[in-house]
Protein backbone atom coordinates (compact mmCIF):
# COMPACT_ATOMS: atom_id res chain seq x y z
CA UNK A 1 0.00 0.00 0.00
CA UNK A 2 1.35 3.45 0.75
CA UNK A 3 3.66 1.62 3.08
CA UNK A 4 4.90 -1.51 1.31
CA UNK A 5 7.29 -4.23 2.44
CA UNK A 6 7.84 -2.72 5.85
CA UNK A 7 10.33 -4.92 7.61
CA UNK A 8 9.40 -5.63 11.22
CA UNK A 9 12.37 -4.77 13.37
CA UNK A 10 13.59 -7.34 15.81
CA UNK A 11 13.02 -6.48 19.40
CA UNK A 12 15.41 -7.17 22.29
CA UNK A 13 13.39 -6.00 25.22
CA UNK A 14 12.62 -7.33 28.65
CA UNK A 15 10.18 -10.26 28.04
CA UNK A 16 8.00 -9.18 30.96
CA UNK A 17 7.56 -5.68 29.56
CA UNK A 18 6.96 -7.13 26.10
CA UNK A 19 4.18 -9.35 27.42
CA UNK A 20 2.54 -6.46 29.25
CA UNK A 21 2.77 -4.36 26.09
CA UNK A 22 1.21 -7.10 23.96
CA UNK A 23 -1.57 -7.46 26.54
CA UNK A 24 -2.36 -3.75 26.19
CA UNK A 25 -2.56 -4.11 22.42
CA UNK A 26 -4.71 -7.22 22.66
CA UNK A 27 -7.05 -5.35 24.99
CA UNK A 28 -7.47 -2.66 22.34
CA UNK A 29 -5.51 0.02 24.20
CA UNK A 30 -4.01 2.82 22.15
CA UNK A 31 -0.27 3.26 22.58
CA UNK A 32 0.72 6.90 23.01
CA UNK A 33 4.15 8.44 22.25
CA UNK A 34 5.30 8.67 25.87
CA UNK A 35 4.19 5.14 26.77
CA UNK A 36 6.78 2.42 27.00
CA UNK A 37 7.06 0.52 23.71
CA UNK A 38 9.41 -2.12 22.35
CA UNK A 39 12.24 -0.71 20.26
CA UNK A 40 11.11 -2.86 17.33
CA UNK A 41 7.60 -1.42 17.48
CA UNK A 42 8.98 2.11 17.49
CA UNK A 43 11.38 1.53 14.60
CA UNK A 44 8.91 -0.40 12.46
CA UNK A 45 6.23 2.23 12.94
CA UNK A 46 8.66 5.04 12.23
CA UNK A 47 9.52 3.40 8.92
CA UNK A 48 5.89 2.62 8.12
CA UNK A 49 4.47 6.05 8.93
CA UNK A 50 7.45 7.73 7.28
CA UNK A 51 6.94 5.76 4.08
CA UNK A 52 3.24 6.53 4.21
CA UNK A 53 4.00 10.26 4.58
CA UNK A 54 6.55 10.21 1.76
CA UNK A 55 3.97 8.52 -0.47
CA UNK A 56 1.50 11.33 0.13
CA UNK A 57 4.12 13.94 -0.70
CA UNK A 58 5.61 12.19 -3.74
CA UNK A 59 2.03 11.34 -4.75
CA UNK A 60 1.46 15.01 -5.43
CA UNK A 61 3.86 14.90 -8.37
CA UNK A 62 2.01 12.71 -10.90
CA UNK A 63 -1.14 14.75 -10.37
CA UNK A 64 0.61 18.09 -10.09
CA UNK A 65 1.79 17.27 -13.60
CA UNK A 66 -1.73 18.00 -14.92
CA UNK A 67 -2.75 21.07 -12.90
CA UNK A 68 -1.69 23.53 -15.58
CA UNK A 69 -3.31 21.43 -18.31
CA UNK A 70 -6.65 20.58 -16.71
CA UNK A 71 -9.40 20.81 -19.35
CA UNK A 72 -11.57 23.35 -17.49
CA UNK A 73 -11.14 25.89 -14.73
CA UNK A 74 -13.42 23.81 -12.49
CA UNK A 75 -11.34 20.65 -13.04
CA UNK A 76 -8.21 22.66 -12.34
CA UNK A 77 -9.60 24.00 -9.06
CA UNK A 78 -10.69 20.50 -8.01
CA UNK A 79 -7.33 18.94 -8.88
CA UNK A 80 -5.52 21.71 -7.04
CA UNK A 81 -7.65 21.07 -3.94
CA UNK A 82 -6.96 17.36 -4.19
CA UNK A 83 -3.21 17.82 -4.48
CA UNK A 84 -3.31 20.24 -1.55
CA UNK A 85 -5.09 17.55 0.49
CA UNK A 86 -2.26 15.14 -0.29
CA UNK A 87 0.20 17.67 1.11
CA UNK A 88 -1.99 17.89 4.22
CA UNK A 89 -2.02 14.09 4.55
CA UNK A 90 1.74 14.06 4.32
CA UNK A 91 1.96 16.65 7.09
CA UNK A 92 -0.42 14.79 9.45
CA UNK A 93 1.67 11.67 8.97
CA UNK A 94 5.07 13.34 9.35
CA UNK A 95 3.87 14.74 12.68
CA UNK A 96 2.74 11.28 13.76
CA UNK A 97 6.16 9.86 12.82
CA UNK A 98 7.92 12.65 14.68
CA UNK A 99 6.25 11.67 17.95
CA UNK A 100 8.39 8.51 17.73
CA UNK A 101 11.59 10.52 18.01
CA UNK A 102 12.67 11.22 14.43
CA UNK A 103 12.85 14.76 13.09
CA UNK A 104 11.17 16.09 9.95
CA UNK A 105 14.52 16.89 8.36
CA UNK A 106 15.80 13.38 9.07
CA UNK A 107 12.71 11.90 7.45
CA UNK A 108 13.18 14.07 4.36
CA UNK A 109 16.86 13.19 4.13
CA UNK A 110 16.06 9.49 4.35
CA UNK A 111 13.63 9.83 1.44
CA UNK A 112 16.14 11.74 -0.64
CA UNK A 113 19.07 9.38 -0.07
CA UNK A 114 16.93 6.28 -0.61
CA UNK A 115 16.99 4.90 2.92
CA UNK A 116 13.21 5.29 3.02
CA UNK A 117 10.81 4.39 0.22
CA UNK A 118 7.54 5.68 -1.09
CA UNK A 119 4.71 3.69 -2.67
CA UNK A 120 5.56 1.96 -5.96
CA UNK A 121 2.48 3.44 -7.63
CA UNK A 122 3.94 6.95 -7.79
CA UNK A 123 6.91 5.81 -9.86
CA UNK A 124 4.56 5.53 -12.85
CA UNK A 125 3.90 8.40 -15.25
CA UNK A 126 0.58 10.18 -15.83
CA UNK A 127 0.50 10.48 -19.60
CA UNK A 128 -2.98 11.83 -20.35
CA UNK A 129 -5.80 13.65 -18.59
CA UNK A 130 -7.62 10.29 -18.30
CA UNK A 131 -4.86 9.26 -15.89
CA UNK A 132 -6.18 11.87 -13.43
CA UNK A 133 -9.46 9.97 -13.51
CA UNK A 134 -7.84 6.56 -13.21
CA UNK A 135 -5.51 7.65 -10.38
CA UNK A 136 -8.38 9.04 -8.32
CA UNK A 137 -10.61 6.07 -9.01
CA UNK A 138 -8.05 3.25 -8.66
CA UNK A 139 -5.16 4.59 -6.58
CA UNK A 140 -7.23 6.52 -4.06
CA UNK A 141 -9.74 3.67 -4.10
CA UNK A 142 -6.99 1.22 -3.17
CA UNK A 143 -5.65 3.65 -0.57
CA UNK A 144 -9.04 3.94 1.12
CA UNK A 145 -9.29 0.16 1.33
CA UNK A 146 -6.04 0.07 3.26
CA UNK A 147 -6.48 3.20 5.32
CA UNK A 148 -9.96 2.60 6.70
CA UNK A 149 -8.82 -0.36 8.84
CA UNK A 150 -5.71 1.60 9.87
CA UNK A 151 -7.97 3.99 11.77
CA UNK A 152 -7.98 1.17 14.35
CA UNK A 153 -4.21 0.79 14.45
CA UNK A 154 -2.64 0.53 17.90
CA UNK A 155 -0.53 3.71 17.78
CA UNK A 156 -2.69 6.68 18.79
CA UNK A 157 -1.15 9.45 16.64
CA UNK A 158 -1.17 7.20 13.54
CA UNK A 159 -4.80 6.18 14.11
CA UNK A 160 -5.86 9.81 14.57
CA UNK A 161 -4.05 10.90 11.41
CA UNK A 162 -5.85 8.09 9.57
CA UNK A 163 -9.24 9.28 10.80
CA UNK A 164 -8.61 12.71 9.30
CA UNK A 165 -7.22 11.28 6.08
CA UNK A 166 -10.11 8.87 5.54
CA UNK A 167 -12.62 11.70 5.91
CA UNK A 168 -10.95 13.50 3.02
CA UNK A 169 -10.04 10.56 0.82
CA UNK A 170 -13.52 9.78 -0.41
CA UNK A 171 -13.67 13.10 -2.30
CA UNK A 172 -10.50 12.03 -4.09
CA UNK A 173 -11.87 8.75 -5.32
CA UNK A 174 -15.19 10.21 -6.40
CA UNK A 175 -13.63 13.08 -8.33
CA UNK A 176 -11.55 10.47 -10.17
CA UNK A 177 -14.58 8.35 -11.03
CA UNK A 178 -16.38 11.51 -12.14
CA UNK A 179 -13.57 12.24 -14.61
CA UNK A 180 -13.80 8.66 -15.90
CA UNK A 181 -17.57 8.98 -16.38
CA UNK A 182 -17.07 12.16 -18.36
CA UNK A 183 -14.44 10.51 -20.54
CA UNK A 184 -16.43 7.38 -21.35
CA UNK A 185 -19.46 9.46 -22.24
CA UNK A 186 -17.38 11.63 -24.57
CA UNK A 187 -15.91 10.98 -28.01
CA UNK A 188 -14.36 7.72 -29.21
CA UNK A 189 -10.94 9.24 -28.67
CA UNK A 190 -11.85 10.06 -25.05
CA UNK A 191 -13.14 6.52 -24.49
CA UNK A 192 -9.89 5.13 -25.88
CA UNK A 193 -7.94 7.39 -23.52
CA UNK A 194 -9.97 6.15 -20.55
CA UNK A 195 -9.38 2.51 -21.53
CA UNK A 196 -5.68 3.18 -22.06
CA UNK A 197 -5.38 4.75 -18.59
CA UNK A 198 -7.05 1.69 -17.04
CA UNK A 199 -4.79 -0.63 -19.04
CA UNK A 200 -1.65 1.07 -17.78
CA UNK A 201 -2.68 1.65 -14.16
CA UNK A 202 -4.54 -1.57 -13.32
CA UNK A 203 -1.50 -3.67 -12.41
CA UNK A 204 0.40 -0.87 -10.67
CA UNK A 205 -2.78 -0.37 -8.59
CA UNK A 206 -2.92 -4.09 -7.68
CA UNK A 207 0.75 -3.92 -6.68
CA UNK A 208 -0.04 -1.22 -4.14
CA UNK A 209 -1.24 -3.88 -1.70
CA UNK A 210 2.22 -5.44 -1.63
CA UNK A 211 3.41 -8.96 -2.50
CA UNK A 212 1.33 -12.08 -1.77
CA UNK A 213 1.05 -12.89 1.93
CA UNK A 214 2.96 -16.13 1.39
CA UNK A 215 6.00 -14.00 0.49
CA UNK A 216 5.45 -11.30 3.10
CA UNK A 217 7.77 -12.42 5.84
CA UNK A 218 7.22 -9.36 7.99
CA UNK A 219 3.46 -9.31 8.25
CA UNK A 220 3.04 -11.53 11.26
CA UNK A 221 4.75 -9.34 13.86
CA UNK A 222 3.11 -6.20 12.47
CA UNK A 223 -0.30 -7.84 12.70
CA UNK A 224 0.32 -8.86 16.31
CA UNK A 225 1.21 -5.25 17.05
CA UNK A 226 -1.88 -4.09 15.13
CA UNK A 227 0.09 -1.79 12.90
CA UNK A 228 -1.02 -3.90 9.97
CA UNK A 229 -4.64 -4.93 10.12
CA UNK A 230 -5.36 -6.97 6.98
CA UNK A 231 -3.38 -9.31 4.76
CA UNK A 232 -2.22 -8.06 1.36
CA UNK A 233 -4.14 -10.71 -0.60
CA UNK A 234 -7.35 -10.09 1.31
CA UNK A 235 -7.30 -6.37 0.53
CA UNK A 236 -6.30 -6.95 -3.09
CA UNK A 237 -9.22 -9.34 -3.54
CA UNK A 238 -11.59 -6.84 -1.96
CA UNK A 239 -10.32 -4.14 -4.29
CA UNK A 240 -10.80 -6.30 -7.39
CA UNK A 241 -14.31 -7.30 -6.31
CA UNK A 242 -15.26 -3.70 -5.76
CA UNK A 243 -13.63 -2.29 -8.87
CA UNK A 244 -14.70 -4.76 -11.57
CA UNK A 245 -18.40 -3.77 -11.44
CA UNK A 246 -17.37 -0.10 -11.52
CA UNK A 247 -15.34 -0.73 -14.67
CA UNK A 248 -18.36 -2.51 -16.17
CA UNK A 249 -20.50 0.48 -15.35
CA UNK A 250 -18.01 2.65 -17.24
CA UNK A 251 -18.04 0.22 -20.16
CA UNK A 252 -14.30 -0.35 -19.75
CA UNK A 253 -12.45 -3.67 -19.85
CA UNK A 254 -10.11 -4.77 -17.07
CA UNK A 255 -6.86 -5.73 -18.84
CA UNK A 256 -6.83 -9.31 -17.55
CA UNK A 257 -7.95 -12.27 -19.71
CA UNK A 258 -7.96 -14.46 -16.64
CA UNK A 259 -10.58 -12.39 -14.83
CA UNK A 260 -13.66 -14.54 -14.09
CA UNK A 261 -16.38 -14.58 -11.49
CA UNK A 262 -15.96 -17.52 -9.15
CA UNK A 263 -19.41 -18.50 -7.97
CA UNK A 264 -18.13 -20.83 -5.24
CA UNK A 265 -16.03 -18.28 -3.41
CA UNK A 266 -18.33 -15.40 -4.31
CA UNK A 267 -15.52 -13.26 -5.70
CA UNK A 268 -13.39 -12.81 -8.80
CA UNK A 269 -10.45 -14.93 -9.87
CA UNK A 270 -7.81 -12.75 -11.44
CA UNK A 271 -4.24 -12.77 -12.67
CA UNK A 272 -1.80 -11.25 -10.22
CA UNK A 273 0.80 -8.63 -11.13
CA UNK A 274 4.31 -9.33 -12.36
CA UNK A 275 6.10 -9.12 -9.03
CA UNK A 276 9.55 -8.78 -10.54
CA UNK A 277 8.40 -5.41 -11.87
CA UNK A 278 7.21 -4.44 -8.39
CA UNK A 279 10.55 -5.29 -6.79
CA UNK A 280 12.41 -3.33 -9.45
CA UNK A 281 10.19 -0.28 -8.86
CA UNK A 282 10.66 -0.54 -5.12
CA UNK A 283 14.43 -0.64 -5.63
CA UNK A 284 14.10 2.74 -7.32
CA UNK A 285 14.07 1.51 -10.93
CA UNK A 286 10.51 2.52 -11.85
CA UNK A 287 9.80 4.53 -15.00
CA UNK A 288 9.71 7.84 -13.06
CA UNK A 289 11.69 6.93 -9.92
CA UNK A 290 14.65 9.15 -10.72
CA UNK A 291 12.42 12.04 -11.79
CA UNK A 292 10.39 11.86 -8.55
CA UNK A 293 13.41 12.00 -6.26
CA UNK A 294 14.97 14.71 -8.39
CA UNK A 295 11.81 16.81 -8.00
CA UNK A 296 11.84 16.32 -4.23
CA UNK A 297 15.56 17.08 -4.06
CA UNK A 298 15.03 20.30 -6.03
CA UNK A 299 12.14 21.33 -3.79
CA UNK A 300 14.33 20.69 -0.75
CA UNK A 301 17.32 22.61 -2.15
CA UNK A 302 15.32 25.47 -3.61
CA UNK A 303 13.34 25.82 -0.40
CA UNK A 304 16.42 26.05 1.82
CA UNK A 305 16.63 29.84 1.71
CA UNK A 306 12.90 30.11 2.60
CA UNK A 307 13.34 27.85 5.62
CA UNK A 308 16.34 29.89 6.78
CA UNK A 309 14.80 33.29 6.01
CA UNK A 310 11.64 32.53 7.97
CA UNK A 311 13.68 31.52 10.99
CA UNK A 312 15.85 34.64 10.71
CA UNK A 313 12.77 36.82 10.37
CA UNK A 314 11.14 35.26 13.43
CA UNK A 315 14.32 35.75 15.48
CA UNK A 316 14.57 39.38 14.39
CA UNK A 317 10.91 40.04 15.20
CA UNK A 318 11.34 38.50 18.63
CA UNK A 319 14.43 40.62 19.31
CA UNK A 320 12.58 43.81 18.31
CA UNK A 321 9.67 42.87 20.55
CA UNK A 322 11.97 42.30 23.51
CA UNK A 323 13.62 45.70 23.01
CA UNK A 324 10.19 47.34 22.84
CA UNK A 325 9.17 45.71 26.12
CA UNK B 1 23.85 25.94 10.07
CA UNK B 2 20.89 23.67 10.31
CA UNK B 3 17.92 24.12 12.55
CA UNK B 4 14.32 23.04 12.13
CA UNK B 5 11.25 25.17 12.59
CA UNK B 6 9.83 24.60 16.08
CA UNK B 7 6.86 22.30 16.63
CA UNK B 8 3.45 23.72 17.54
CA UNK B 9 0.34 21.98 18.82
CA UNK B 10 -2.89 23.07 17.18
CA UNK B 11 -6.30 23.37 18.85
CA UNK B 12 -9.48 24.16 16.96
CA UNK B 13 -12.97 25.17 18.07
CA UNK B 14 -15.72 24.04 15.72
CA UNK B 15 -18.96 25.81 14.93
CA UNK B 16 -21.10 24.46 17.70
CA UNK B 17 -19.79 26.06 20.84
CA UNK B 18 -17.61 23.17 21.98
CA UNK B 19 -14.19 23.69 23.53
CA UNK B 20 -11.05 23.97 21.47
CA UNK B 21 -9.87 20.49 20.67
CA UNK B 22 -6.39 19.23 19.89
CA UNK B 23 -6.22 18.33 16.19
CA UNK B 24 -2.53 17.79 15.56
CA UNK B 25 0.76 19.58 15.24
CA UNK B 26 2.86 21.42 12.69
CA UNK B 27 6.13 23.27 12.25
CA UNK B 28 6.30 27.06 12.06
CA UNK B 29 8.77 29.80 12.88
CA UNK B 30 6.53 31.92 15.09
CA UNK B 31 2.96 32.14 16.39
CA UNK B 32 1.60 34.09 13.45
CA UNK B 33 3.16 31.65 11.00
CA UNK B 34 1.76 28.75 13.01
CA UNK B 35 -1.76 30.18 12.81
CA UNK B 36 -1.46 30.58 9.04
CA UNK B 37 -0.15 27.05 8.61
CA UNK B 38 -2.84 25.68 10.92
CA UNK B 39 -5.47 27.34 8.75
CA UNK B 40 -4.09 25.56 5.67
CA UNK B 41 -3.38 22.20 7.25
CA UNK B 42 -6.34 21.78 9.61
CA UNK B 43 -9.29 23.84 8.35
CA UNK B 44 -9.51 23.19 4.62
CA UNK B 45 -13.12 22.10 5.09
CA UNK B 46 -14.34 24.71 7.54
CA UNK B 47 -13.55 22.48 10.51
CA UNK B 48 -13.32 25.47 12.82
CA UNK B 49 -13.86 29.12 13.52
CA UNK B 50 -11.11 29.61 16.08
CA UNK B 51 -7.53 28.36 16.22
CA UNK B 52 -5.13 28.18 19.14
CA UNK B 53 -1.46 27.34 18.65
CA UNK B 54 0.93 26.50 21.47
CA UNK B 55 4.66 25.78 21.22
CA UNK B 56 4.89 22.02 21.85
CA UNK B 57 7.84 22.64 24.18
CA UNK B 58 5.55 24.63 26.51
CA UNK B 59 3.18 21.76 27.18
CA UNK B 60 3.61 19.87 30.42
CA UNK B 61 2.01 16.45 30.38
CA UNK B 62 1.14 14.07 33.19
CA UNK B 63 3.35 11.01 33.26
CA UNK B 64 1.93 7.96 31.51
CA UNK B 65 3.44 5.74 34.22
CA UNK B 66 1.20 7.38 36.81
CA UNK B 67 -1.88 6.16 35.00
CA UNK B 68 -2.98 4.01 37.93
CA UNK B 69 -1.94 5.76 41.13
CA UNK B 70 -2.45 9.32 39.94
CA UNK B 71 -6.16 8.81 39.34
CA UNK B 72 -6.72 6.47 42.28
CA UNK B 73 -8.55 9.02 44.42
CA UNK B 74 -11.49 8.86 42.01
CA UNK B 75 -11.79 5.08 42.23
CA UNK B 76 -13.70 4.85 45.50
CA UNK B 77 -16.04 7.80 44.99
CA UNK B 78 -18.70 6.25 42.84
CA UNK B 79 -21.25 8.43 44.65
CA UNK B 80 -20.10 11.30 42.46
CA UNK B 81 -22.12 9.75 39.67
CA UNK B 82 -25.87 10.37 39.70
CA UNK B 83 -26.58 6.72 38.94
CA UNK B 84 -25.28 5.85 42.45
CA UNK B 85 -28.58 6.99 43.93
CA UNK B 86 -31.82 5.08 43.47
CA UNK B 87 -34.73 7.46 43.10
CA UNK B 88 -38.15 5.72 43.05
CA UNK B 89 -39.98 5.94 39.72
CA UNK B 90 -42.91 7.59 41.52
CA UNK B 91 -40.77 10.69 42.10
CA UNK B 92 -40.70 11.34 38.37
CA UNK B 93 -37.85 12.77 36.32
CA UNK B 94 -34.87 14.01 38.31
Amino acid sequence: MYAQMIKSEATKDDPEKLAAFQARIDAGDKIEPKDWMPEGYRKTLMRQIGQHAHSEIVGQLPEGNWITRAPTLERKAILLAKVQDEAGHGLYLYCAAETLGVSRDELTEMLLDGRMKYSSIFAYPTLTWADMGAVGWLVDGAAIMNQVPLQRTSFGPYARAMVRICKEESFHQRQGFDIMMKMVNGTDAQRRMAQDALNRLWYPALMMFGPPDADSVHSEQSMLWKIKINGNDELRQKFVDQTVPQAEYLGLTIPDDGLTWNEDKGSYDFTGPDWSEFFEVLKGNGPCSAERIEARQNAWDDGAWVREARLAHAAKKQATQMVAE
Amino acid sequence: MKSEWPLWEVFIRGQHGLSHRHVGSLHATDAEHAIQNARDVYTRRKEGISIWVVPAAHITASSPDDKGAFYDPADDKVYRHPSFFNIPDDVGAM
